[in-house]
C-alpha cells in the first residue's frame, strides 16, 4: 500500500491549546465474556483540547476500539472519570449520551454505515431529525456540509451510486452537519484504496485546519502520521502518548 | 415536542421504504391481516344485521300492544302454579273493552281476543303444512301493523256470524294460487271450506327461522265452532294502548282491569301474566350477546394469527437492520426514536392491512347482499372506523416487543453486528 503523504514538520503550524474537550482519568474497562472477566482497558488518563489532531494506535486486543467507544459515548467506563466539556459521562443514561453523541460528536465508520436507501442529502440530514430541526433548515445545512466535502453536485445520489471515496465523504458530512466538538474516526480509509484513501485524509487535514477536533483510530503508521499527536495502546494501558 | 413530528415523519418515510424494498413479504404480513379484518368486520356486519332484523322483527309484534296471557313470557320457576290458572277465554275480551270504555282517560285502545293453532291449508292437490291459523274478531284491523297486498280483512258482522271467510298471509296465498289472485276463491282446511277475502303484504322471514308471511285469520266464530274444543282455553288477549311511552301506566290500568274482571281480592296473586315485546327482547338479548361474543372471539383468533405474522416480520427486520440501529443510535437516535420507527413500520403494515381489509369486507358485503338478501348484513361507517383501530391496534400490540428490544440495543454491540 502506497502510504498518502504526510505534510512535513516544517509546514506545520504550532498553536496554543484550546480548551479542554475531553478529560479521562483512571479509566478501567471490564468486560464478562463466560466465566472469564477481560481487562480491555487498565487505567487509562487522556486529555484532549480543542483543535487537536489525535491517532489512537494499537494493536488488536491493547483496548483502541474500547477507548473509542468510551471517548464516543457509546459506552460508559467500569470505573474512572470521564469528563466531556465538564460534563461527567460516566453517570449518565442511555438517552442522555445519545444526546451527547447528537451534538458533540461526529462519527466515521470504516464501513461508512449510511442508509442505503436515502440519498445523500437524507443521510445528511440524519442527526439533525434526532436533533429536532426543523426540515428547511436541515435541508440548508446538509447542502452547506455536503458541498464543504465536495459533493455538492452529489446531493441526490444514493450510496450505490457514489465510489467508495464519496461514500466517505457522504459520511465526513454527516459527521460535521451538526457542528460536533470532535469528529471520531474509526480506521477511516480501511475500505478505501490507497489513492482514495489519501484524498479522506487530506480532506481531514483540511478540516483540521479549519479548526475542527479530530481523533483518528487507526492501526496503519501512514495515517496516523497526519495527526499531531499519537497515544499508542497496549495491554489496556498508553504505552506512548507524543507529538507526531 | 417538534421533534417527535420530526422523528415519526422520518419513521413514516423509513417504514415506506422498507415496504416497497420488501414487497412480497410485507404483502404476505399483510395478507394475514386482511383475512383477520375481513372475518372481524364481516362478523361485526352479521352481529349488526341481526340486530336489526330483530328489532324490526319486533316491531311487527307491535311495540303498542300487551299481551294477556295464561303464561308469562319468561320461564317462570314455580311453573305448577301457572299450570293451575284458569284458561283465558275470549270472551275476556267483550269485558275488558267494557271497562275500557267506561274508563275516563283510558290509556287502553282496545282489547282484542286471539285463538291460534297450526293447521295444514289445502286447495285441490296442492297443500301448505305448518301455517299459524289465528281466529278473531273484525276489532283485530285496528291492530294490524301490515297492509293488505289485496282484499281486506273481515268485518265485525262477518265474524260475529262466523262467516266461513279468510285472510292469508303472502306465502299461503302464492303457495295455493301461483301467478295469480287468490281473492275469492276456496282453501280448506280439515274438510272445511273458507272464501279468502284479504291477502296480506309480504312481511319477510325472522332469519330464516320463521316466516311471518304463513299464516291464515279466520273469525274467531268459525275458529271456536270447526276447530274449538279444547282449543278454545289457550286464548290471548291482545291489547293496544294509546301512547306507547305510556307503556308501564297501561299496564298497570290493565291489570287491574283484568283484576276486576277476573274479581280477584287485594292481597290475591293475579291469575293472568301481561306479556309485551320488551320482556321477549330482554329475554333474547343475552342469547344475541352470546352468539356476538362467541363469533368475535373466533374471528378474533384470525386477527390474532396475523398479528403473529407481524410480530415475526418485525423481528426479522429489527434484526436484519441491527448495524442500522447502531448507526442510528451514534448519531444520536434516543431509544424513543427506535422504539417509535420500528412500531410505525408494523402499524403501516397492518394499517394497509385494515384498509384492505374492511374494503374487502365491505364489497363481500354488497355481494352478499345482492347474491342472498334473506342473510342479515349490515355495514356502517362505524364499524369501519372500528375496523381500522383494531387493525392500527394490532399493529401496535405485535410490533411492541420487537421493537422495545430494538430501542434497547446497546449501540457498541449493534455497530459490531454483521
Amino acid at each position: 500500500m502506497i502510504s498518502p503523504p504526510a505534510p512535513s514538520a516544517a509546514t506545520r503550524i504550532t498553536r496554543p491549546k484550546g480548551p479542554l474537550v475531553i478529560a479521562i482519568e483512571d479509566v478501567v474497562k471490564l468486560y464478562q465474556m463466560g466465566a472469564e472477566t477481560i481487562h480491555a482497558l487498565r487505567g487509562v488518563s487522556l486529555q484532549i483540547h480543542r483543535n487537536e489532531y489525535l491517532a489512537i494506535m494499537g494493536p488488536s486486543g491493547s483496548g483502541k476500539s474500547t477507548l473509542m467507544n468510551m471517548l464516543g459515548c457509546l459506552d460508559t467506563p467500569t470505573s474512572g472519570r470521564y469528563e466531556f466539556t465538564g460534563r461527567n459521562v460516566a453517570a449518565m443514561v442511555d438517552d442522555e449520551l445519545a444526546a451527547i453523541r447528537n451534538r458533540e460528536i461526529g462519527f466515521v465508520f470504516q464501513t461508512f454505515n449510511l442508509l442505503p436507501r436515502a440519498d445523500a442529502l437524507r443521510n445528511v440530514e440524519l442527526p439533525l431529525v434526532y436533533a429536532g430541526m426543523p426540515a428547511a433548515e436541515r435541508r440548508v445545512r446538509a447542502i452547506r456540509a455536503l458541498t464543504d466535502v465536495g459533493l455538492g453536485n452529489r446531493i441526490h445520489h444514493k450510496p450505490n451510486e457514489l465510489s467508495g471515496g464519496q461514500r466517505q465523504r457522504v459520511a465526513v458530512a454527516r459527521a460535521l452537519v451538526n457542528h460536533p466538538s470532535i469528529i471520531l474516526a474509526d480506521e477511516p480509509t480501511g475500505n478505501l484504496d490507497s489513492q482514495t484513501g489519501a484524498e479522506i485524509m487530506a480532506l481531514f487535514d483540511e478540516l483540521y485546519e479549519r479548526g475542527n477536533t479530530i481523533i483518528v483510530v487507526t492501526h496503519e503508521e501512514d495515517i496516523a502520521r497526519h495527526a499531531r499527536r499519537i497515544v499508542r495502546l497496549h495491554d489496556g494501558l498508553i504505552a506512548s502518548d507524543a507529538a507526531a | 415536542m417538534t421533534r417527535v413530528v420530526y422523528e415519526l415523519n422520518e419513521s413514516v418515510r423509513i417504514a415506506f421504504e422498507q415496504i416497497r424494498a420488501h414487497k412480497m413479504r410485507s404483502i404476505l404480513t399483510a395478507l394475514g391481516v386482511i383475512i383477520g379484518i375481513v372475518a372481524v368486520t364481516l362478523m361485526g356486519m352479521a352481529i349488526a344485521g341481526i340486530n336489526t332484523s330483530f328489532e324490526s322483527s319486533l316491531a311487527v309484534l307491535g311495540d303498542d300492544i300487551l299481551y294477556v296471557q295464561k303464561w308469562p313470557w319468561q320461564p317462570p320457576d314455580d311453573w305448577w302454579d301457572y299450570a293451575n290458572r284458569q284458561p283465558i277465554r275470549p270472551e275476556l275480551a267483550r269485558n275488558l273493552n267494557r271497562i275500557i270504555e267506561s274508563t275516563p282517560n283510558s290509556e287502553l285502545m282496545i282489547a282484542v281476543p286471539m285463538l291460534a293453532r297450526s293447521a295444514t291449508v289445502k286447495v285441490g292437490e296442492n297443500s301448505v303444512n305448518g301455517i299459524s291459523m289465528f281466529g278473531t274478531t273484525g276489532d283485530y284491523g285496528m291492530l294490524l301493523t301490515d297492509d293488505f297486498r289485496e282484499g281486506r280483512l273481515f268485518t265485525e258482522t262477518e265474524s260475529d256470524a262466523a262467516r266461513p271467510v279468510c285472510v292469508v298471509g303472502s306465502d299461503v296465498a302464492d303457495a295455493l294460487y301461483p301467478g295469480r289472485s287468490a281473492i275469492d276463491q276456496m282453501v280448506e282446511v280439515k274438510g272445511h271450506r273458507f272464501r279468502v277475502i284479504g291477502v296480506l303484504a309480504r312481511q319477510g322471514d325472522f332469519l330464516g327461522i320463521f316466516s311471518l308471511d304463513d299464516q291464515m285469520i279466520i273469525p274467531l266464530g268459525a275458529f271456536e265452532k270447526y276447530f274449538g274444543g279444547r282449543n278454545s282455553g289457550n286464548a290471548e288477549i291482545q291489547v293496544k294502548i294509546k301512547d306507547k311511552t305510556r307503556l308501564e301506566q297501561a299496564k298497570e290500568e290493565l291489570i287491574g282491569d283484568m283484576r276486576r274482571v277476573r274479581g280477584e281480592k287485594p292481597g290475591e296473586r293475579d291469575s293472568f301474566s301481561i306479556n309485551e315485546q320488551q320482556a321477549f327482547k330482554e329475554q333474547l338479548d343475552p342469547i344475541k350477546k352470546g352468539i356476538a361474543l362467541a363469533g368475535l372471539f373466533v374471528t378474533g383468533l384470525a386477527l390474532f394469527v396475523g398479528a403473529i405474522g407481524i410480530m415475526n416480520i418485525t423481528f426479522v427486520s429489527v434484526k436484519e437492520r441491527t448495524k442500522e440501529i447502531g448507526t442510528r443510535k451514534a448519531l444520536g437516535a434516543r431509544r424513543r426514536s427506535i422504539l417509535l420507527q420500528f412500531l410505525v413500520e408494523s402499524v403501516s403494515v397492518s394499517l394497509i392491512g385494515g384498509l384492505a381489509g374492511i374494503g374487502l369486507a365491505s364489497a363481500l358485503a354488497f355481494a352478499i347482499k345482492i347474491a342472498m338478501p334473506a342473510l342479515p348484513v349490515e355495514s356502517s361507517p362505524a364499524l369501519l372506523v372500528i375496523g381500522l383501530l383494531v387493525s392500527a391496534g394490532t399493529g401496535v400490540a405485535a410490533g411492541f416487543a420487537p421493537a422495545w428490544g430494538a430501542s434497547r440495543l446497546d449501540p457498541v454491540v449493534a455497530l459490531r453486528y454483521e
